[in-house]
């Protein structure tokens, strides 16, 4: 049976990510952080039951968005005429040919991207609080989950509810909606637990919980 | 030493014959194909990710102009019909006193575009012809592009709000133009430019000018002692190494 851990001493250095300067690692107390001395993009920011609060805070997350999907999101009126808007009403505003991959791309941007951020989360820490192993699949689906965040765009959607009523708010009544709130409320709990994630910290405990694997053309 | 850049002197992984994870930060031996512990394929310094930057940085700028050009938004009221360009509703909602409005809008689709366009290609440009510069600088500036890149967004989104929710029959219809098309494509196109961008090129470039600058330094103090003291220097000693280029 060959050893299936990596090379033990390289476990304690680091690289950092935006500039490649090669480092000894020196974890900071909880709650501080260390930082590249070179070009000073954060590295290591543990904080005591991250992990625990990013899985609790995802599942507040999933509750609010299937919620915003379903509850009224916005209502105008003007002379008797009225109509009724919902999140996906919204996403899907782009009909004919060749807008229909536009409706698509916001789809995803407000509502599949954030979805499936903290379902691949869960997916990938939950198991770490019940002191499992890692599931099969549950690497990736971190790595996914974070690969993804700059694709999730729910925080530059309400921003531009609030630009978009501004601009009605003249030519007709405008009635806010709970989905509006809820959406509002899933997008701070998300940044929320953005800077909650320390990604090396997490990666420790990932491997702490089930060895990694050695990579192709390694011998152990 | 007190020449810029050169308080901090660290060694990159690659010239420790390591490959750093861009994704988790674990380093591997250089030959090592996909990272052990995150699944992330490993290259050390990706040769073709130079002509991915440029060529999603020009299909950026191509989907701009059409962007620019058509409307964003139809509006049919009672009293006819009216198309808005990006830069017409900006002008519109200042008319209207929307001042505020109107700037985060011209912020957001014209400012941000245009100087993300500069901003990446002065970035790469540095790196191809080794330009002088503070890679910190350069580096907060990538961040900059980074962060920023994708609140341009919001004028899509702000059409797609009100095309789904000004529906009023004959009152008032709000319909999205093409240029809405045109200006996501924009958008996503420049934020993969940004995302092709290796950042860990920018120190590679400055780290190989400053190493220059330091023989050539040396060279010169060498010559220096020389002319002074009239003899020439011990071999063995680092000033005997030959002239830089």
């Amino acid at each position: 049976m060959p050893q299936t851990r990596p090379p033990h001493d390289l476990d304690d250095y680091i690289a950092c990510p935006a500039c490649d300067a090669l480092w000894r690692v020196r974890e900071p107390e909880p709650g501080g952080r260390t930082t590249c001395a070179r070009c000073h993009t954060v590295l290591i920011r543990p904080r005591p039951g991250a992990i625990l609060q990013i899985v609790a805070l995802g599942l507040a997350v999933l509750v609010l968005l299937v919620g915003a999907l379903f509850l009224p999101f916005l209502e105008i009126r003007v002379r008797g005429f009225s109509n009724a808007s919902s999140i996906f009403d919204a996403a899907l505003a782009f009909s004919g040919p060749e807008l229909v991959w536009l409706s698509l791309a916001v789809t995803a941007t407000i509502i599949g991207v954030p979805m499936a951020r903290v379902l691949l989360t869960t997916y990938a820490l939950a198991p770490l609080l019940t002191g499992r192993g890692v599931l099969p699949g549950g690497r990736r689906a971190f790595r996914w989950a974070e690969e993804l965040r700059p694709w999730s765009m729910a925080e530059i959607f309400i921003l531009g509810v609030g630009v978009a009523l501004v601009k009605v708010v003249d030519l007709a009544r405008v009635e806010i909606g709970p989905a509006f709130w809820m959406f509002s409320a899933l997008v701070l709990i998300t940044l929320l637990q953005d800077t909650f994630t320390c990604r090396w910290t997490i990666w420790k405990a990932l491997d702490a919980a089930s060895p990694a694997e050695t990579p192709k053309g390694l011998t152990p | 030493m007190s020449a810029p850049n050169l308080d901090i002197r660290a060694v990159s992984a690659r010239e420790a014959g390591l490959v750093g994870c861009p994704h988790c930060a674990r380093v591997w031996p250089m030959e090592t194909a996909r990272c052990g512990r995150c699944g992330q394929r490993l290259v050390s310094r990706d040769a073709k990710s130079m002509s991915r930057v440029w060529a999603w940085w020009t299909a950026g700028l191509m989907a701009y102009i059409p962007a620019n050009l058509y409307p964003m938004l139809v509006t049919r009221t009672l009293f006819g019909t009216q198309d808005n360009t990006i830069v017409g509703g900006a002008v519109d909602l200042a008319l209207h006193g929307a001042w505020a409005v109107a700037f985060v809008i011209l912020f957001a689709s014209v400012a941000i575009p245009i100087g993300k366009f500069a901003a990446i290609g002065y970035l790469a440009l540095a790196v191809q012809r080794g330009w002088r510069g503070p890679a910190l600088r350069r580096m907060q500036l990538y961040e900059l592009v980074e962060f920023i890149g994708r609140w341009s967004m919001i004028d899509v989104f702000v059409v797609a709000i009100l095309a789904s929710l000004v529906q009023l029959s004959v009152v008032a219809q709000i319909n999205p133009g093409p240029a809405a098309l045109a200006f996501a494509l924009s958008v996503i196109f420049t934020m993969l430019a940004a995302r092709s961008f290796d950042s860990r090129q920018i120190w590679d470039s400055v780290a190989a000018l400053d190493a220059r600058d330091d023989s050539m330094r040396a060279d010169t103090v060498a010559a220096a002692r020389q002319r002074i003291e009239g003899a020439p220097v011990p071999a063995g000693a680092p000033e005997t190494r030959p002239a830089a280029e």
